[in-house]
């Protein structure tokens, strides 16, 4: 048993079209930063947990792919799918193995290789990660679509416009332009954003997180595994909360949130005690897969009332300096999404700005030392908040 | 492309056009196609034939659509099929330009969610100008035949 576990060492592919590798050298590009900041070897490792969702990729036995590769046979591991939200799955699992006390060190990564297939092959299979029969098979939903049913529900109801929607982006860019990992370093405009053709009205093109190959990897030692080793460098979990929605949109109450979202985000709080979490925390990845969804995270997470969030995109407020800085990194929007690496990403970003690791121009303050990631797999079909921290709770 | 590649280098390797990286391109195409039971849902399929929109209703009361089997609530599987009203308000809507490439035969098309009169919500494809409505419209539920060639229900804004 340990009642606290810490990320103790994390690494990060370059997120993009990575023609450059297979999908073995772009899991060992995350997993050797990984070994080398924890200052350990692939045989130091207990149990290991791959997040992947696969289906457009070759490879899909990954865990034993990477034992193979990086020498980690014949260790427990595990393949863990929660369509975006995979990458939170596989720091869960490994999270309670070391809860439960079967483990003290366990790598976990999250990897996807999507442009193995074809863009259009992509699109037809995110298109199924709802409920297949009522809303694929015979109405043809796409990924962009979901989630733009509740894009278009919020401005219905609280007045949000397309431009606004488009400020997430030209955030997003502006710290993807500072993040070396990411997929798209380029600042863009309103009007870029507004121009571009649209995918899912009301969503267009640079609404939309790109399809993208990349990996991330954080290792997770036990309290007893910290002290021993005398690790200086690492961010405790403070806690993690889960939330599951209905695969069947039309099986919800409303669309302008994510009742899966709010769910896990109360057990979060709860749990590290926070009752304030603009102030109790130092900033905030959430799971902007689109630009509206972002505007709905704020108010799933608190950080302002029920339709306010999109108060908080114009008037800055979740810049660096703003009340709360979001997607710092670049967010999905410009660093990329390779759906089970995600999570993880975000869990190596939470690591990054909470050491005052970040690259320059993307450095949050760290006052309370507390940062907070949220990981949305399907619309709500999966969501994990997870709350990091410098001192153990 | 990858039949040249064989003749030219010996090895179905291509070099990717924007990188340059050499790629295999894989021989092993790779088909899927489901087949789902209906069985437990069989009545909803003749309803649709006679025009009619079907929910379950369990003893218990609660109403299911789209219809199951089985109740979570009370743990029983005795349903009853009910007709729906069809009328109902529009809640939300999107217009999907970027179709999967098994939906490249329909032009872009609006899905809808409106919540029936009944107290069920229906997501379908919504027929019309989805410029001139918006959340709040009233709308009835038509059961057409698909280019597919079958029968499957859409909103239609009154």
């Amino acid at each position: 048993m340990s009642e606290s576990v810490a990320i103790i060492g994390v690494g990060h592919s370059k997120f993009g079209t990575r023609k450059d590798v297979n999908v073995a050298e772009l899991c060992w590009e995350a997993m050797k930063p990984a070994f080398e900041t924890a200052n350990l070897e692939p045989k130091d490792i207990d149990f290991f947990v791959v997040g992947t969702a696969g289906m457009w990729s070759s490879e899909q036995a990954v865990p034993a792919l990477i034992a193979e590769y990086a020498d980690l046979a014949p260790k427990g591991s595990m393949r863990v799918e929660a369509a975006c939200a995979t990458g939170s799955a596989a720091i869960r699992v490994g999270y309670q193995a070391i809860k439960s006390g079967t483990a003290d060190l366990v790598l976990v990564l999250g990897i996807e290789k999507m442009q193995e297939s074809a863009n259009p092959t992509v699109i037809e299979m995110i298109g199924r990660f709802g409920s297949y029969f009522w809303e694929f098979e015979n109405f043809g939903l796409t990924f962009p679509g979901y989630y733009a049913m509740h894009g278009t529900a919020y401005m219905l109801k609280y007045g949000a416009t397309e431009e606004d929607f488009a400020r997430v982006a030209v955030k997003n860019h502006y710290y993807g332009a500072r993040n070396p990992y990411a997929q798209f370093q380029r600042e863009i405009d309103i009007e870029t954003v507004l121009k571009s053709p649209y995918i899912a009205w009301p969503f267009k093109l640079y609404d939309c997180s790109p399809i993208t190959d990349g990996s991330a990897c954080i290792i997770l030692a036990s309290e007893e595994k910290v002290k021993e080793m005398g690790i200086e460098e690492k961010v405790w979990i403070l806690s993690q909360g889960v939330g599951t929605g209905t695969a069947n949109l039309s099986r919800r109450e409303d669309f302008t949130s994510l009742a899966s979202a709010r769910y896990a985000a109360e057990q979060a709080y709860r749990i590290a005690k926070i009752e304030n979490p603009t102030k109790e925390l130092d900033g905030a990845n959430v799971h902007d897969c689109f630009t509206a969804p972002e505007i709905i995270a704020y108010e799933d997470l608190g950080f302002c009332k029920r339709g306010e969030g999109v108060e908080l995109i114009r008037n800055e407020q979740t810049y660096i300096g703003g009340i709360i800085p979001v997607n710092v990194d670049g967010g999905l929007k410009a660093k990329g999404h390779p759906i089970g690496a995600t999570g993880v990403s975000q869990a190596v970003e939470a690591y990054k700005q909470l050491l005052r690791k970040a690259e320059k121009g993307r450095q949050a303050d760290i006052r309370v030392g507390r940062w907070l990631t949220h990981n949305v797999g399907g619309t709500g079909h999966y969501a994990y908040v997870t709350i990091y921290g410098l001192e153990k709770r | 492309m990858e039949k040249e590649a064989i003749e030219k280098t010996g090895f179905p390797i291509v070099p990717d056009e924007k990188s340059g990286h050499l790629q295999w391109v894989d021989l092993r195409e790779l088909k899927i196609k489901y087949t789902i039971s209906v069985e437990g849902i069989k009545k909803f399929f003749e309803g649709l034939k006679e025009g009619k929109l079907l929910a379950t209703k369990c003893k218990c009361g609660r109403m299911f659509f789209p219809p199951q089997k089985d109740c979570p609530s009370c743990m029983k599987s005795e349903m009853e099929w009910v007709e729906l009203k069809k009328e109902g308000t529009l809640e939300t809507l999107t217009v999907i330009f970027v179709r999967p490439p098994s939906f490249s035969m329909h032009e872009p098309y609006t899905v809808a969610i409106a919540k029936l009169d009944d107290g069920v919500r229906i997501l379908s494809w919504l027929r019309g100008d989805p410029r001139a409505v918006k959340p709040g419209q009233r709308v009835r539920v038509e059961i057409s035949k698909r280019k597919e060639g079958h029968l499957m229900f859409e909103l239609v804004p009154i």
